[in-house]
């Protein structure tokens, strides 16, 4: 009894590592104003990148892991020139950087496709408790963001850029680069969550293998309110539906397809829920829109 | 990079800048082909030698055209409407669901059953469009509803051609019998092009550009779109042409999945075989026209060499069908980053401080 | 430097021959302005005289094509607003540029404060300016719960934390009750007494004689005037201001108003934004051919008011119009007689990327003659829209223009044109002249008025008293969502309707509710 349970919450865990991850890059720059729907995009190149340097000859997991997170914010720079700088619709800027990203990392994946990982990033024993550093690393980020965004010069910075970058710009602060500095991180964050799924999730790459976990992570910002440590919170929710799709396939009369749509099934209802409560209103006053000056 | 206001931006200036997009975008899927290790010039010319190289070739090129066109003119209404519907994909797949059904269970004699499948699949589609209109009464925001809804139509399908509909005498493979063959589309020989849908296809984007521009519903659509303070101000309810809209985009993507299934299937089977990628394409088709359905009839086949390019790539230099993905992904960003040229003039340079007023001074 | 005849000490602010051009229009044309330390400027021009140019060049959002900028003789080059506020130029703007979901010593410390807990740091400092210059703020308020003179107190607060020596107030004013703006003027005496220059932009000239020292005049962009304000009166600066003798007196001689309700609101109630109350109980009668004026600070239900009435937003309570229950869309009541000119003529009033014709039809696309079935008939389209333009006389190149191409006051003239088209019975005005420059404000006016005689009653919400004094019959003052009065406008004044705009009790006011104008 108490195993079962441990084992769901470890598994729990694990599958909300990236949710986690990629929801906390997606709240910092939406806190900065910027929506970047291309988080299964950055996910997926940064997979990729992180296997491709742990599988070369004497493939170091740091590096690999700096890879995932470059290559993460080298895709969101596109997406900050075009809707920063370019002003470009957010949404739709976003919705193309999945397509690229995920098209790119299959495509030149294709060499890697099952390909054996021997290195594979090793998980932790706590307590009892198997869990991987990358999901250790979430945890504490995710405290670390909630301080950075309520306690610091530099998050009240972006914080108000989000919700009235005019009145930021007046007073000195460089919208443009809080934007751009805002969506690079969230995507070496997004990176880091392709990482995991390739250096210790799956350990292997495949194509297409976020697997629409990065579009779960894009709703859970809005379920969360935007948020850091309630983020914590529906990751694990989503990490237990996993477990429990998981569990149930093959062990129950009910077709798998059923489970393989559950959380998408499951994302709309939590947004209809949002939306039912009113959470839009928690939203960054200027998320989605591009900032002009002197325009109102 | 400073921009200023153009009063009137000219029709010229789009052309000119969206080709421009173009070039840029195929430069840069050049550079990812080249880190993928073939030439950008084997690509670019095994795809336009096997797609305007010969008679096969614009077959398949013009079999792609018939979805694209139908899902695209829907898609240019709708994102007049700033209805930004990305669930085509699923749109598509739940309207061959409905004409697949119609055709294997409903008895119906000849001449009725083809036009049966068509409304059914419209209706199919205008569904699974219907709901994230739905949602979006509840703000949800249709981008992440329409995506959500197609990994959901892909689970229905394989549920479906695994399940309750496989077909009795398809051994291990998984999908439906054939329907009746009263219910296949005539094609031009030799070809999968099944050109009734295609006369279908020619007639809605013209039916939906008048709509746009001549009836009283398109008016109320651009007035949604352009200005919603307006459309409120006006008493035009903002739901009921969303609704609207997303009934006629999903249609449209359920008559194309019926096209399919009566065209050239006469099954159902795969989610990844009935569509090979066109509700999003279909987004670049809808972009690129720049929101006029009419306009569709010349970026439908220019997608459509893609799609049918990317199958050529497979086939012939061994690259996965993703590439496309990559071509949709880069022409996306590019036309639409592109759309501030469309409107400003540009002048280089950081010495003064931005004024992005235009003409517009006031003292 | 050519520096002739130069008193002892430069002046605090200089500008010589600032020119700004854009395409089509000269904004700013040699202007040249001084302000010494200690003093009060007062900045006067109508709409579009240039003011709010000559300001964001002063504040680093636009540079000047020709022209410098001295500050204490020494030239400087001004290339953002926080370069502004380093130089000690600090800007109170007419619309609050704070983040309102942040608390006021977060807004406080944004751009500035230490690394770690910034919004800590500032409280001590903003008590410190609250107590020397009377500057009420509460530091852990939030921004979105303040009262529009607590927010501009908020912005004096910011500029002063950074040093401003020289304070731009942008119409600081058009927020304010008489009486707040009479505190406010008590803050800017205490910091004129410190040693700092104000700039003041008005058009009120009351205020303007009232709190400033010396006045220039803009017109068209060029400096027409400028004296002290001693000894000058509101007959003087305006002729500067307007390059005419202009004439003060009410410009409705003779009433339209009959004995018979038109329209009867009863008892309506209906909530605001956030779910709090809006309009509590308010009741009034508006008769045939009568302009009731409404007053009051923005904010407290004047427009939920007018929404209600359009059909915008919903309510409870008792409408009826001519004597039929008044219901339905804002579609239906605009059929039912009710027009409705609209605060924000750009993002309410108009489809700026739609063309004349087209905005011209945005009320009646759908009906003959406009449309047939369900399409549209173009042709019927243009030639109202011809008719309309020509009548109105709408300056515009050709009915195919975008709205947006128009200037202020033609399309203010289009929506008239459009809302004035089916013979309304009931008119809602709200700000109908906001922005105007003379001309358009006269051609509204009359519009309207001509409208009465009619028979059409015209409901008129303006921030302008002097505009409600001249045109009402009578006036009521909308408070906290409910409504005092209405009163016959014979026995108010501007200083009463303030009184009670800032919440005072009208029992002073004799005869109240359902007296009539001779």
């Amino acid at each position: 009894m108490d195993n079962v349970f441990v084992e769901a919450l470890v598994r729990a865990l694990a599958v909300g590592t990236p949710l986690l991850l990629a929801s906390l890059g997606a709240i910092l720059n939406e806190r900065g104003g910027v929506v970047n729907l291309g988080v299964e995009g950055m996910m997926a190149v940064g997979a990729l990148a992180a296997f491709a340097v742990a599988v070369a000859p004497g493939g170091n997991l740091w590096v690999a892991v700096l890879a995932a997170m470059a290559a993460g914010a080298l895709l969101a720079s596109l997406h900050a020139f075009a809707t920063v700088t370019l002003r470009a619709n957010q949404f739709v800027s976003g919705l193309a950087l999945a397509l690229l990203g995920t098209g790119a990392a299959g495509l030149l994946g294709k060499r890697y496709e099952g390909a054996p990982l021997f290195n594979k990033v090793p998980d932790w024993n706590l307590a009892g408790f198997v869990i991987s550093p990358f999901t250790v690393f979430a945890l504490l980020l995710a405290a670390a963001l909630a301080f950075y965004l309520n306690s610091t010069r530099s998050g009240l910075t972006l914080r108000s850029v989000g919700e009235n970058p005019a009145a930021a710009d007046v007073l000195g602060v460089n919208v443009g680069r809080v934007r751009y500095a805002a969506v690079l991180a969230g995507g070496a964050l997004a990176g880091i969550a392709g990482a995991f799924l390739t250096l210790s999730y799956r350990a292997s790459w495949a194509d297409n293998t976020t697997a629409g976990l990065g579009w779960i992570a894009v709703a859970l910002v809005i379920f969360v309110g935007w948020r850091p440590l309630r983020a914590i919170l529906g990751a694990l929710f989503f990490g237990v539906l996993y477990y429990l799709q998981f569990r149930l396939q093959g062990n129950s009369p009910i077709p798998t397809e059923v489970f393989s749509a559950m959380p998408f099934v499951l994302v709309l209802v939590v947004l209809a829920l949002a939306g039912l409560r009113g959470q839009q209103g928690d939203a960054p006053a200027g998320l989605g829109r591009a900032y002009v000056r002197g325009e109102r | 990079m400073r921009f200023t206001a153009l009063s009137a931006p000219s029709a010229a200036r789009a052309a000119w800048v969206t080709l421009a997009a173009v070039v840029v975008a195929l430069l840069l899927c050049a550079l990812i082909f080249f880190f993928y290790g073939v030439s950008p010039g084997t690509v670019y010319g095994t795809m336009l030698r096997g797609t305007l190289g010969d008679s096969t070739g614009l077959a398949e090129v013009a079999r792609r055209t018939i979805p694209l066109l139908l899902i695209g003119s829907g898609l240019a209404l709708a994102f007049r409407a700033q209805f930004f519907n990305i669930g085509a994909e699923g749109q598509l797949l739940l309207g061959a669901v409905f004409a697949a059904g119609t055709g294997l269970f409903v008895p119906l004699p000849g001449p009725l059953l083809l036009p049966a499948m068509f409304i059914m699949g419209a209706v199919g589609g205008g569904l699974w469009a219907g709901i994230a209109a739905w949602l979006r009464r509840l703000n949800v925001n249709e981008i992440l509803s329409t995506l959500m809804l197609n990994y959901i139509a892909v689970a229905v399908v394989t549920y479906l051609i695994a399940g309750p509909w496989k077909g009795k005498d398809v051994r291990g493979y998984i999908y439906t019998d054939l329907i009746p063959e009263r219910g296949f589309l005539s094609v031009v020989p030799g070809t999968q092009v099944h050109w009734p849908t295609l006369v279908l296809g020619v007639a809605g984007a013209l039916a939906l550009q008048w709509v746009l521009s001549r009836s009283t519903f398109g008016y109320a659509l651009r007035v949604v779109g352009e200005n919603p303070g307006a459309a409120r101000y006006a008493g035009l309810s903002a739901g009921r042409v969303a609704t609207t809209v997303a009934l006629i985009t999903g249609g449209m993507a359920g008559l194309a999945g019926a096209g399919e299934v009566a065209g050239i299937h006469h099954r159902l089977l795969e989610a990844g075989q009935i569509s090979l990628g066109y509700g999003f394409t279909a987004v670049i088709v809808a972009w690129l026209a720049r929101g006029n359905p009419a306009l569709c009839l010349i970026t439908a086949p220019v997608m459509a060499i893609i799609l049918a390019g990317g199958d050529l790539l497979k086939i012939d230099l061994n690259m996965p069908f993703r590439v496309v993905d990559v071509f949709s992904g880069v022409i996306l960003l590019c036309l639409i980053s592109s759309e501030v040229f469309v409107r400003n003039r540009v002048t280089w340079g950081n010495g003064q401080a931005k004024d992005n007023t235009g003409s517009k001074a006031n003292g | 430097m050519t520096q002739t005849t130069q008193p002892p000490s430069p002046p605090a602010l200089r500008l010589r021959g600032i020119t700004k051009r854009f395409p089509g229009v000269v904004a700013n044309d040699s202007v040249d302005l001084t302000v010494d330390a200690g003093e009060v400027l007062a900045l006067l021009g109508e709409n579009g005289a240039g003011k709010s140019t000559l300001i964001s060049i002063l504040y680093g959002l636009y540079q000047p094509d020709e022209g410098t900028v001295e500050l204490r003789g020494q030239p400087v080059r001004v290339t953002s607003p926080a370069q502004a506020l380093r130089l000690g130029i600090g800007l109170v703007p007419q619309h609050p540029l704070l983040v309102a979901r942040h608390t006021v010593a977060e807004n406080l410390a944004l751009g500035g404060g230490s690394g770690l807990f910034p919004a800590r740091g500032v409280a001590g400092r903003v008590r410190e300016l609250s107590g020397k210059y009377g500057l009420e703020v509460n530091p852990q308020a939030r921004v979105s719960d303040l009262s529009p003179g607590e927010k501009q107190r908020v912005e004096i607060v910011r500029a002063l934390m950074r040093g401003a020596q020289v304070l731009i107030l942008d119409e600081p004013t058009s927020v304010l009750t008489p009486q707040e703006a009479d505190a406010l003027f008590r803050v800017m005496r205490e910091l004129k007494a410190d040693g700092r220059s104000l700039i003041f932009i008005s058009h009120k000239l009351d205020e303007v004689l009232a709190v400033a020292d010396r006045v220039t005049v803009l017109r068209r962009g060029k400096v027409v005037g400028g004296r002290n304000t001693a000894g000058a009166t509101r007959e003087d600066l305006a002729e500067m201001m307007v390059g005419r003798s202009v004439d003060f007196t009410r410009k409705r001689t003779d009433s339209a108003k009959s004995e018979t309700p038109l329209l009867t609101v009863r008892n309506l109630t209906a909530l605001g934004a956030r779910g709090l109350p809006a309009l509590r109980g308010v009741s009034f009668d508006l008769h045939e051919g009568e302009v009731l004026g409404v007053a009051g600070i923005a904010g407290n239900g004047q427009s939920e008011l007018v929404e209600v009435l359009a059909g915008l937003h919903a309510s409870a309570g008792e409408l009826t119009l001519a004597g039929q229950l008044l219901t339905g869309n804002a579609e239906e009541r605009f059929r039912g007689g009710v027009a409705h000119i609209p605060e924000d003529r750009i993002h309410s009033g108009t489809v700026p990327t739609m063309t004349v014709a087209e905005n011209l039809a945005l009320r009646d696309y759908a009906r003959a003659p406009l449309a047939r079935g369900l399409a549209r008939d173009l042709a019927a389209t243009d030639t109202r829209a011809r008719q309309d333009v020509e009548h109105y006389a709408v300056a515009t190149p050709s009915i195919h223009t975008p709205s947006r191409l128009l200037s202020g006051g033609n399309i203010q003239k289009l929506i008239l044109a459009r809302e004035l088209n089916g013979s309304p019975k009931l008119i809602l005005a709200v700000h109908p002249t906001y922005g105007l420059d003379i001309g358009a404000t006269d051609q509204v006016h009359r519009v309207l008025l001509e409208r009465t005689e009619g028979g059409a009653g015209v409901l008129l919400v303006s921030e302008d008293l002097d505009e409600l004094l001249s045109l009402s019959d009578r006036i009521g003052v909308m408070v906290g969502g409910e409504l005092r009065g209405p009163f016959p406008v014979a026995e108010v004044t501007r200083e009463s309707l303030g009184m009670i705009m800032g919440g005072a009790h009208p029992t002073v006011v004799a005869g109240a509710d359902q007296g009539v104008v001779a």
